[in-house]
């Protein structure tokens, strides 16, 4: 009993500290950091189990925002489709750890913690995170952990071609043993299904998509099909860039932005293009450090710059988001009333000229 | 009469000024949930092949004035990243791809296709840049034959590795203490700072590897040394057996390749075999225990 005392006592202390966010962290941590972030901050953190992973085990999101009277506005932001891209369930991390700091003291933060929701998955892929964390030799692991089917013994589907979005068309192979297996059909795979059954329920409040990946500093934006242009092309590059831009004034990384058959390669069957489809208009996918030096195996002294600077890129994402459609929405209330106001000014001089004429007749 | 010119008014002004507030969610039509997500715009021509097999839509080869920041140039560059590694690179020179500033291609009849570029590369030990231009020939036709490369750089030599070199050339020619190690760098990215110039060796002797075997649709880069073990030192030359892990950033794959690895100051680094190690799907087989 004392030493499971210690070991509570010793992960309260590791999570306040610092140097906590410059350490990766396997499932059992991040399960219990999340049970934590919802300790600290009750009254804007909650959490969500919307799915579970062909293991069995719960797919879980945090909500995070001031809690209102009216539906609200929202933003998803996913981390860790794939296994091995252990930098990207530490950005979720930090990024919560981020507004939850400073949603208090800076004004913007707050505005938006107001009129937004951050719906917020550290794990996607939980039994391909777990896989990974497993030994040396897991730790490359990509896909999904279900089994191949039909006489293949190979595991995994790489969930990122597993969308219902011009699944199976491009960028994938149909050997189950590929790293690339698009698996038997759209949404072979419940970590799919559950995002995909989220975002259909959210399909009307969510403004932005972001799916964090990493390497190779890229920020791509839909389609993965070569032949397919999204509808806001230009409005996705423009913010895109201006992400790139943040980013780049933080520790000078460029990322490069573009649509994925521009930049690195056509694909299909992505989340990225999937939110876009249903009409989730700001839509992206981080690629975040390094550039092949180390891929992957991101060294932990890399952990914070990274967080630092993908922080500064997403933030210039939503603050876009949230001020097209709040700002716009003030200037529309505004208007709108004004010309009521001028509209019954009108009428009013126009009925007393005439009672003045009737009266002066009679 | 009065009373009836003001219920008048107010209803002209209720009914003409009720506001609807409509928040933009963005601009252009969008796809309703109901409409088959799959569907393509009318107007878009897609060229798909029903075959079982991987790829099915044409990649069309971009000819003429490259774009930098697509793909076609980064992944023609870093096979010249590859091929400099392989002239220059040493267990403390280790060239990476910084920029491409510009790129053309073009097809040379039914024989392959050729590209020019303008590049900086940069020395990671040093930090120390250089301007490049390089010309590569990727052949075309059956056979899987390597790429042909030609650079050259200004500024890339500046790093003096002379002193370091040949410290630890002379730490480890003699054979009564042979080093070995793994798993560099590992799960979280560390290793000893013993074994980094033996990381780098590796990521050296992997460009040998990766500029044979890349083409057009390939993007190499080393993930991992997993081992390497010193043999004894033979015609001056220190030997070591690798076992590398290749990322294929298309196929997304890692590939195993054992090499036979020599190095000297002089002679610089060699690689005498190579033997792809086939991917083992027994091993993927999920661990008894669980987390």
């Amino acid at each position: 009993m004392c030493v499971s005392m210690y070991s509570a006592v010793w992960s309260r202390e590791e999570t306040t500290e610092r140097n906590y966010y410059t350490r990766y962290h396997n499932m059992s941590e991040i399960t219990a950091w999340m049970e934590q972030m919802k300790r600290e901050n009750p009254d804007v953190v909650s959490s969500m189990v919307y799915g579970q992973t062909y293991e069995r085990r719960n797919i879980t999101l945090l909500k995070i925002g001031l809690s209102s009277t009216v539906r609200k506005k929202a933003i998803w932001m996913d981390c860790g489709i794939h296994a091995r891209e252990w930098i990207a369930p530490a950005f979720c991390q930090y990024f919560v750890r981020e507004i939850l700091r400073t949603y208090k003291t800076d004004t913007k933060v707050n505005e938006m913690m107001k009129n937004l929701d951050f719906y917020i998955t550290p794990v996607l892929n939980v039994d391909g995170y777990i896989y990974s964390w497993h030994n040396e030799s897991t730790r490359l692991w990509r896909k999904s952990r279900s089994p191949g089917t039909g006489g293949c013994t190979c595991y995994g589907t790489d969930l990122n071609r597993n969308f219902y979005a011009n699944w199976g068309m491009v960028g994938v192979s149909t050997d189950c043993c590929s790293e690339t297996y698009c698996g038997t059909k759209a949404l072979s795979e419940s970590e799919a299904w559950a995002v995909t059954d989220m975002l259909g329920k959210m399909r009307e409040d969510i403004l932005a998509f972001l799916t964090i990946h990493s390497y190779s500093q890229l920020i791509l934006v839909p389609y993965g099909h070569p032949n397919i242009s999204a509808p806001n092309y230009d409005e996705l590059m423009e913010v895109g860039l201006g992400a790139a831009k943040a980013i780049k004034a933080v520790h000078g990384m460029d990322y490069t932005v573009g649509t994925s058959p521009d930049v690195l390669y056509a694909n299909s069957g992505s989340s990225r293009d999937f939110a876009r489809l249903i009409g989730i208009p700001l839509s992206f996918t981080f690629e975040l450090r390094d550039k092949g030096e180390h891929g992957f195996e991101l060294p932990e002294d890399q952990i914070q710059p990274t967080c630092e600077e993908a922080y500064a890129g997403a933030q210039h994402i939503i603050t876009y988001t949230h001020d097209k459609a709040f700002y716009s929405y003030a200037a529309t209330v505004t208007a709108t009333l004004w010309t009521t106001l001028l509209a019954a000014w009108v009428s009013s001089a126009i009925l007393l000229t005439i009672i003045c004429m009737y009266k002066q007749v009679k | 009469m009065g009373w009836t010119l003001l219920i008048l008014l107010v209803v002209l002004t209720v009914v003409h000024g009720n506001p609807t507030v409509m928040v933009r969610t963005g601009s252009g039509p969008t796809v309703g949930f109901d409409q088959h997500p799959n569907s393509v715009p009318l107007g878009e021509d897609i060229q798909t092949t029903t075959e079982g097999e991987s790829e099915v839509v044409e990649e069309v080869m971009t000819t003429g004035v490259l774009n930098p920041s697509h793909y076609p140039a980064r992944r023609a560059a870093t096979v010249v990243q590859h091929y400099l590694n392989t002239r220059y690179g040493s267990p403390y020179r280790w060239i990476f791809l910084s920029t491409v500033h510009s790129g053309s291609a073009e097809d040379v009849a039914e024989m392959g296709r050729k590209y020019q570029l303008e590049l900086t590369m940069q020395e990671m030990i040093s930090n120390v840049s250089g301007q490049c231009s390089a010309e590569l020939f990727f052949p075309g036709g059956e056979g899987q034959s390597a790429p042909q490369v030609q650079a050259s750089c200004e500024g890339l030599h500046q790093s003096n590795t002379t002193a370091q070199e040949e410290a630890f050339y002379q730490q480890h020619r003699a054979s009564n203490n042979l080093v070995s190690g793994n798993n560099i760098p590992d799960s979280y990215g560390h290793m000893e700072p013993s074994m980094k110039p033996f990381w780098q060796l590796g990521g050296v002797a992997s460009s040998f590897i990766m500029l044979r075997e890349s083409n057009e649709s390939t993007l190499y880069n080393m993930a991992q040394v997993a081992n390497f073990t010193q043999l004894e030192t033979e015609k001056d030359q220190l030997r070591f057996n690798y076992h590398v892990l290749l990322h294929e950033m298309i196929s997304q794959e890692i590939i195993h390749w054992k090499l036979l690895v020599t190095w000297s100051p002089e002679q610089g680094v060699q690689v005498l075999q190579t033997e792809l190690q086939p991917k083992c799907h027994h091993c993927e087989a999920p661990p008894n225990t669980t987390n």
